[in-house]
């Protein structure tokens, strides 16, 4: 056996690492951008040093010569993996298996479905494997030892990025954050949710966060919708504002220690998961909520 | 030009679907099947820019059994030209499914791929990109915005961290985000003529196998739960004594 994971950046490579060490297979990794992480056990790290992740074609093939030589390509759940570890996984003919939440084998694992409905276990009938993975079911990277460091050379891609709108700011990371914030449908504008959700975030430290209602009417950027088609989150505590609860945003939040759920209507589904609920008009409870804090 | 697009029948997904009780599928007994909401908005982008320009012919595929006919005449309904089905009762992964549609895409010889990103029962995200590898045609994932241009198609899409533009030659493989548009409502006249459409159905021209398989479905552990508190002050003091503040 032998694993490669594939991270996009330095923050990537220690949540990835968890699960490599875990796995107990020797690994290299292939670090996209920022300087290589070389603790984290690994034999190689094949750093292409860039600073912006190249586009997916590019990309696949720059690691398709070490991905044949795994039994077990890896990479953590996020859009910019599934672009590029499924067109890899084509190129490889290999199966894949996306949001690998835990392990029997170097074979059998397991994954959600259907919005979250179920778990699956599933068995991959022959290597290699290509996967990716929620790091919140694994261990924390054990950081020791020094890694030798390969350059990676990645070729131009047969799509041309012409554009690229980095948003982000001050708040940490929603998918790594101990606390989120999240605002539905009910938030009346842009500045109205940057101003009760992120405000509340602030309060916290956290990352706001948005259901798909909020962000189709343009009230959050779309990179901020949590749920099964956005980004999966499992903070310490996730507060949840004028959220209704539906299956398809519950599938990106099941994972959080402490639920808290502020909704006016006392029948919302989100009481039925939330640890803490409290009935109330979020416009009202929120800012007695950040002045009481 | 010609776009070809694929389209899965999925349960629908507004449905609560839960497993069966010996864990060997999922329970869908009295449940409705529609077509995967990232189809539909595949379907109806490919649909607007047959509107936009009249030289663009539409053709939706599904692999499966002849219980996706239902899902290739919605299609057809919302203003797609003729229907394949691949018609087969046979297991599947996303490989298999992305073998399958490179066999349609070497006889159709589309310019576009339109499809979903992911399909709403196996979450899978998957078999755009291995279609794309397959045929060794550029691809962009998560699209929230198609412009053509000449030759060219520029495909804004949805990132981790915002949002980008890339600019691919046809032929390319293009998956769907939710951003891209609203399928549109379908109107009786649109089933009527979908019915004399043609819908051509045909064997597996592969021996493609999955290289994976569902063993067991479980409901995932449930939540404890949880206490509805009274006020802000009592929530601030219970999320204390959690130690979440
Ligand atoms: C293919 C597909 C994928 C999807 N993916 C996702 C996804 O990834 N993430 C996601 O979130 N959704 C997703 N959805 C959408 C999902 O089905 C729901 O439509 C959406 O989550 C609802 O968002 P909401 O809770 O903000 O809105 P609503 O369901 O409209 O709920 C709003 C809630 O706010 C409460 N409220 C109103 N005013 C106030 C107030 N002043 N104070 C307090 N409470 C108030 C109401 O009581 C209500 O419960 C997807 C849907 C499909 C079909
Ligand atoms: N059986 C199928 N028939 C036609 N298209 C499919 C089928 N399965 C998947 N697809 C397409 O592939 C996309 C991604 O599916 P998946 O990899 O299963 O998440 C879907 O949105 C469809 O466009």
């Amino acid at each position: 056996m032998r694993l490669l994971l594939i991270a996009f950046d330095p923050l990537d490579a220690v949540a990835g690492a968890g699960f490599a060490q875990q796995f107990g297979a020797p690994f290299d990794i292939v670090q996209v951008t920022g300087a290589p992480v070389t603790d984290l056990g690994a034999g190689t790290v094949h750093s292409a040093g860039l600073e912006t992740v190249p586009v997916a074609d590019a990309l696949a093939e720059a690691v398709l010569g070490l991905a044949r030589e795994a039994t077990h390509t890896v990479a953590v759940s996020a859009m910019r993996s599934k672009d590029v570890l499924a067109r890899l996984a084509g190129h490889l003919d290999a199966a894949m298996v996306t949001d690998v939440v835990a392990f029997e084998s170097p074979t059998v694992f397991h994954r959600p479905m259907v919005a979250g409905t179920v778990v699956a276990t599933v068995e991959v009938l022959e290597t290699p494997v290509v996967l990716t993975l929620r790091p919140a079911g694994f261990n924390k990277a054990d950081r020791s030892g020094e890694s030798a460091v390969q350059p990676l050379a990645v070729g131009e891609g047969r799509a041309v990025r012409l554009s690229q709108t980095v948003r982000g700011g001050s708040r940490p990371d929603l998918s790594q954050a101990k606390t989120v914030v999240s605002g539905g449908r009910p938030m009346k504008d842009a500045e109205t949710f940057e101003r009760v959700i992120g405000g509340l975030a602030d309060k916290l430290g956290g990352a706001a966060g948005a259901t798909r209602a909020a962000v189709d009417s343009g009230i959050a950027p779309n990179e901020l919708q949590v749920g099964q088609t956005g980004k999966i989150v499992a903070p310490d505590l996730y507060i949840a504002a004028g959220v209704s609860g539906s299956t398809q945003h519950m599938a990106g939040i099941k994972d959080s220690k402490v639920i808290v759920a502020i909704n006016k209507d006392p029948d919302a589904p989100i009481f039925e998961i939330a640890d803490f609920g409290l009935v109330a008009d979020l416009y009202e409870a929120i800012p007695e909520l950040m002045q009481k804090l | 030009m010609k776009i070809l697009v694929p389209v899965k029948r999925v349960v629908d997904p507004y449905a609560k679907v839960k497993p069966l009780p010996d864990g060997s599928g999922l329970d869908v007994a009295g449940v409705k099947f529609d077509v995967n909401p990232f189809d539909e908005i595949a379907v109806e982008e490919a649909v607007r820019m047959k509107e936009a320009d009249p030289s663009v012919h539409v053709t939706v595929v599904s692999v499966g059994t002849s219980e996706s006919e239902e899902q290739l005449r919605k299609a057809l309904a919302m203003g797609a030209d003729e229907a394949v089905l691949v018609e087969t009762g046979d297991p599947m992964d996303s490989g298999v499914v992305a073998a399958e549609l490179e066999a349609v895409v070497r006889q159709v010889q589309p310019d576009l791929v339109l499809m979903g990103k992911q399909a709403t029962d196996d979450d899978n995200n998957q078999a755009g990109q291995m279609l794309a590898a397959r045929l060794g045609w550029p691809q962009a994932t998560f699209a929230c915005k198609i412009a053509r241009a000449g030759d060219h198609i520029e495909v804004t899409r949805e990132t981790d961290a915002g949002e980008e533009t890339l600019r691919l030659a046809l032929p390319c493989v293009v998956t769907t985000d939710l951003r891209l548009n609203e399928p549109r409502y379908i109107a009786l006249p649109g089933i009527i003529k979908a019915r004399s459409k043609p819908l051509a159905k045909q064997a597996r021209a592969t021996d493609a196998r999955p290289k994976s398989r569902v063993t067991t479905m479980a409901a995932p552990p449930p939540r404890a739960a949880g206490r509805k508190v009274a006020s802000v002050d009592e929530l601030i003091g219970a999320l204390r004594e959690r130690g979440s503040l």
